[in-house]
């Protein structure tokens, strides 16, 4: 089933020169974890503003055709509705944490759509649990890590149960352990089916490519590239996107343009192994 | 020979720190006593867990905060006993957030302010900051404010409005976050010319993949402590030093200790991609049998 659909979207900024979307085409399903790469200034922040309304209800500029979430057109539904199926979680979770504890976090959104207490307990138990944060329940949100900060930056998007999920670099302030633990904690939720579809902005592709379903590559405002995560990696557009290559994806690269490799490319180090042993 | 070594290391010796403690107002200990030493020329990691203490550590080098306990020595000035600005004329650090580093109205502006008070006529002044500009191709946005400049363009400016400086030590917090691969490149170029200039370089790093490449040496911070001092691809291949900083090994590093797990016989350093990309090169054609034109 379609999520958001893009149909022939094109958005600049009041201001700007340029279009920074371009003849956006784009089909999001559910069930799927997805990886949006692509450089500096290539327009991933723009495409996931344009996916809850943000763009072009709070962002203004000029607009050529449509997004639709789950049959919504974004230009109509205020982003107040389209919020509950679309989740945004930022970068710096500092920014969005308030309240006094980490409970009152999770419950600060259901609390504002007017869920019935019964039931907000009963979600935010449920949020505490699958982000494994029983034991900061009673915590100030800016007295815990950044790992943690993060987690309850998850569970609180979580509580108001959207069918969406998007990140944008949610693990760049983090060590290189706790962002293997908060991305694989996403995948899991997705596998759950606590959440139909997950996106996630991410420069560091050594770890999160394993986890990807699909991948959306995005280059000066277009989308030059889109499917299964093996395909993409495979192809030219992706190897001279300019993004961060993962080294084992760079070293068969490498074996690839000397003719001594012709296979498909490992994206992670367990396919390099598993490559390995099969010719053992 | 051994002595003369001995005292060219000593002359070279340019941070010097001693039992160091540091107390926040609020009663946190953030370092419990650090000793380190760091020579003249040098690429230095410091890596460690969010909290470990490398961001308060850092901050003594240039008088941001002053030692609770033990001193600091800049060559031979004790932080304590040296102005501030002196300090930071030596010590350049840029900072990870370059929105907490940038304030003037102007790019060119900030590159201006930065290089007052450093007895220039108006005349070296103004050329100083062209070549600035040019240097860090930020000439084209010289009138704009940097708040209109994109993430990687303003960590640009900031890294320009330090150098410009010219640093005897230069210290990076976190300078690859957020940075596709052209800002990756820029920033390992940055690095390996200042090194060149003779200048020392102290990165503040999660960033496992970039230092394997371009550190030689790390120290490990924990609670406070430094608990491992070596070499960037001893410490980031041993699983307890790893667990205890909350780090991974590099993708290579990773696959060469498979590689050696099967009995496979590798040169010590394929952990480099070059040598990675040779030894699988030669270990798929023997396996494989493949002569030329290649097959799989």
């Amino acid at each position: 089933m379609n999520l958001i659909k893009f149909e022939d979207f094109s958005f600049k900024y009041d201001q700007a020169q340029d279009f920074v979307l371009k003849d956006i085409k784009l089909n999001i399903e559910s069930g799927k974890f997805i990886l949006l790469c692509g450089i500096t200034g290539s327009g991933k922040t723009s495409l996931v503003r344009a996916m809850n309304g943000l763009i072009p209800q709070f962002y203004h500029g000029e607009i050529k055709g449509d997004v639709f979430v789950k049959g919504k057109n974004t230009k109509n539904v205020p982003t107040s509705t389209l919020s509950r199926d679309v989740g945004l979680v930022f970068q710096n979770p500092e920014n969005q944490l308030i309240a006094m504890n980490v409970e009152r976090e999770i419950a600060f959104g259901p609390e504002n759509i007017g869920i019935p207490w019964d039931e907000m307990d009963s979600r935010i138990k449920e949020c505490i649990k699958i982000t494994d944060i029983e034991h900061l329940r009673k915590k100030a949100p800016f007295e815990i890590s950044g790992g943690e900060q993060q987690r309850v930056a998850i569970a609180s998007i979580l509580a108001l149960q959207p069918e969406i999920i998007i990140f944008d670099e949610p693990t760049s302030l983090l060590d290189p352990k706790s962002a293997i633990q908060i991305l694989n904690l996403l995948k899991k939720i997705l596998l759950e089916k606590k959440i139909s579809t997950i996106i996630v902005i991410e420069h560091r592709l050594d770890i999160v490519l394993p986890l990807a379903d699909e991948v959306i590559l995005i280059d000066k405002g277009r989308i030059i590239e889109h499917g299964e995560a093996h395909y993409v990696i495979n192809g030219e557009k992706f190897l001279n996107s300019g993004v961060n290559i993962p080294k084992c994806v760079s070293v068969f690269q490498k074996l690839m343009n000397q003719n001594i490799f012709t296979g498909k490319m490992p994206i992670s180090i367990e396919e390099t192994k598993n490559l390995i042993n099969s010719i053992k | 020979m051994e002595n003369d070594n001995m005292e060219k290391k000593l002359e070279n010796l340019q941070i010097l720190v001693n039992h160091l403690t540091y107390h926040y107002p609020d009663g946190t200990i953030a370092l419990k006593g650090i000793n380190l030493n760091i020579y003249s020329g040098e690429i230095v990691g410091i890596m460690g867990k969010n909290g470990a203490g490398k961001s308060t550590l850092i901050k003594t080098f240039n008088g941001l905060l002053k030692p609770t306990t033990g001193t600091v020595y800049i060559e031979n000035d004790e932080v304590n006993n040296v102005l501030m600005s002196k300090l930071t004329r030596k010590v350049g650090i840029v900072f990870q957030n370059p929105d907490l580093q940038l304030f003037a109205n102007t790019v060119e502006d900030e590159i201006r302010f930065s290089l007052k008070n450093l007895n220039f006529t108006k005349t070296e002044l103004e050329n100083q900051i062209n070549l600035t500009l040019e240097k860090f191709k930020l000439k084209k946005f010289q009138n704009r404010t940097p708040f209109t400049l994109s993430g990687g363009e303003k960590k640009r400016l900031a890294i320009a409005s330090i150098m410009c400086r010219n640093p005897e030590i230069i210290v990076f917090d976190e300078p690859t976050i957020g940075q596709d691969a052209e800002g990756v490149e820029f920033i390992r170029n940055l690095i390996k010319e200042k090194h060149a200039e003779g200048k020392t370089i102290i990165i503040v790093s999660h960033d496992i993949e970039f230092a394997i490449d371009n550190i030689p040496r790390t120290i490990l911070m924990a609670d406070g402590l430094i608990i491992a001092d070596g070499p960037t691809n001893k410490i980031l291949s041993q699983d307890q030093i790893l667990n205890i900083g909350s780090l991974i090994s590099p993708q290579l590093i990773k696959l060469s200790k498979f590689l050696i797990d099967l009995k496979i016989k590798v040169p010590e350093d394929v952990y480099i991609k070059e040598n990675m990309v040779q030894f699988l090169g030669s270990y798929f054609k023997d396996k494989m049998g493949i002569t030329e034109g290649g097959k799989q």
